[in-house]
């Protein structure tokens, strides 16, 4: 299971003559960091690991802050046409995204957001899972602690901030991680909205590299190291809250 | 609400909810509408568009570029849905049980589930490297040599599919654990009684009580795979000679190489309905298995 992963760094400690021996070394003759040098010096690769980061943290966070404010008033706030609207949220979940994605390339196109970080962004934050997911979290929160607060004079925001949100840390957390790993590793929909390589992430800008040096394949394999270690540092990390999000959603990416 | 006017409740459901609705109506109602309606249409962007009404689902039920997709997405899956079942249940069965460095082997496999599928394909293409790719060098040891795996028409779509199942078996595994922890041990003790060995237990007792979870995984992995796109477009972008056209490359080409808007949204829409089906189909299934 983990030997596509070690071929793949043994690869990238090669240099370009090694990737090209038969029978293949598994263990490098004259391992060196030459191809990290040189992939992130000919190529920026450094720039889109900063891209992928911009975008994936603007975007969980957008998402979390947008989807649980929503959460909120399904689960806690009466109002006309609710749970009519709620169901309305639900059913767009089996949408396929392949269907939505042509009229939203037209309306980037539209709203001359090609090529810019508001593409990447913007359409992501409005996760109609992860006002689900919330939603039935905040739920499962007893009524008579924010009727308590209201006594003292609380209104909906120091309820919403102060009551719901620190009682529903784990959910966050998994929702926060899941869709952090979905932005980092989205593909598709920059292959559409992105042409200037300026705004590529990582998976785009990995797939130029193939574009570019098809036969260097020391030096892709530099390029996949850089994209899957901070992803795999984030997953070490929170490997619970990664489980949680992708088991819930039934998504793998 | 204790105390409160109706005016100030409203005001309070716009601010939690107005941002959140605005983006839904623009970026998934509003795009989900038009796209059945550009589906009615001809259209590449820059002329006007042209009504055709159902002209596109006609021309599609005619298309054989679309119907190969089809079979390519239907290749795809049944090569793909059972192997992956069947290693995903034996991981899931295999570290569920006490064995040392349980921890570890689950991190193992999950981390290609974690990993962009644009980086497991550029590693896959890289194992199958004619040349000097490991997998040609593994098997010309059983005296296998030489295959071109992505320049081969009938080797493609399998190197496609081992890349997918290898990438996803930690994520059925981790649904699979989920349903054998929902599996009480009073089974297995009584089965320990009556002298059954491990295998008539996993028979009699396990794969019974795990069919809804069987059937609720394969139907997520099947939606999943109908959307396959990433792997085919790093690997080998639909070739070789067309081989791994599937219909999400086919529905990407339409749109974004060719400018068919409309036959692309219509293409789409019949993805859509087939995960539609599906999911009906599950929700059916699940309403019987819940009582």
């Amino acid at each position: 299971m983990l030997l596509p992963f070690l071929w793949m760094i043994s690869t990238s400690l090669k240099n370009q003559g090694a990737t090209m021996v038969f029978p293949p070394q598994f263990i490098p003759d004259h391992a060196s960091f030459q191809n990290y040098k040189d992939v992130t010096g000919a190529f920026p690769m450094l720039h889109f690991l900063g891209n992928s980061l911009l975008v994936a943290v603007l975007t969980t966070l957008g998402q979390l802050l947008l989807c649980s404010m929503a959460a909120y008033a399904f689960a806690r706030m009466q109002f006309w046409g609710r749970d009519k609207l709620f169901l309305l949220y639900l059913a767009t979940m089996m949408v396929p995204a392949q269907v939505t994605m042509i009229p939203q390339f037209i309306l980037m196109k539209n709203f001359g957001w090609l090529d810019t970080y508001q593409a990447l962004i913007v359409p992501g934050l409005f996760s109609v899972f992860g006002t689900f997911l919330l939603r039935q979290a905040f739920l499962s929160i007893p009524k008579e602690l924010e009727e308590a607060a209201f006594m003292d004079g609380a209104n909906h925001f120091s309820i919403f901030w102060r009551v719901i949100m620190p009682l529903s840390k784990p959910t966050l957390a998994t929702l926060g991680i899941f869709s952090f790993m979905q932005s980092w590793n989205n593909y598709l929909w920059l292959l559409i909205v992105i042409n200037d390589k300026s705004y590529a992430t990582l998976p785009l800008g990995l797939s130029l590299l193939q574009g570019r040096w098809e036969t260097n394949w020391n030096m892709m394999m530099a390029g996949v190291v850089i994209s899957v270690l901070p992803i795999l540092a984030v997953y070490l990390f929170a490997q619970k809250y990664f489980i949680q999000g992708m088991t819930m959603s039934g998504m793998k990416e | 609400m204790v105390g409160m006017t109706k005016k100030k409740t409203a005001f309070w459901v716009a601010v939690f909810l107005l941002p959140n609705l605005i983006g839904f109506f623009t970026f998934i109602v509003f795009p989900l509408l038009s796209s059945l309606a550009i589906s009615f249409t001809n259209w590449d962007l820059i002329s006007t568009m042209e009504f055709v009404g159902i002209d596109n689902y006609k021309q599609l039920m005619v298309d054989k570029e679309f119907w190969a997709a089809f079979t390519h997405t239907v290749t795809f899956i049944i090569g793909y849905l059972p192997l992956v079942m069947i290693f995903g249940l034996a991981c899931a069965l295999l570290l569920n049980r006490k064995v040392k460095l349980r921890a570890f082997f689950r991190a193992a496999y999950f981390l290609p589930v974690v990993t962009s599928w644009v980086a497991v394909s550029l590693v896959w293409k890289w194992l199958f490297n004619p040349s000097y790719g490991l997998i040609n060098y593994f098997l010309s040891f059983v005296g296998i040599e030489g295959l071109n795996w992505l320049q081969d028409e009938s080797l493609a779509m399998p190197a496609i599919i081992i890349t997918s199942v290898w990438k996803d078996i930690g994520f059925v595994m981790v649904l699979f654990l989920g349903g054998l922890q929902n599996i009480s041990t009073s089974y297995y003790e009584a089965a320990d009684i009556d002298g059954a060995n491990s295998w008539k237990k996993f028979w009699n007792i396990t794969l019974p009580l795990l069919t809804p979870t069987t059937f609720f995984v394969t139907i997520i992995s099947l939606i999943n795979s109908f959307q396959v796109f990433d792997q085919v477009m790093i690997m080998t972008e639909g070739g070789p000679g067309g081989a791994t056209n599937v219909l999400v490359q086919n529905i990407y080409n339409h749109a974004f190489r060719y400018f068919e808007m409309g036959y692309a949204s219509a293409m789409s829409w019949i993805l859509f309905i087939v995960i539609f089906v599906i999911t009906l189909i599950q929700m059916k299934m699940q309403k019987r298995w819940a009582d």
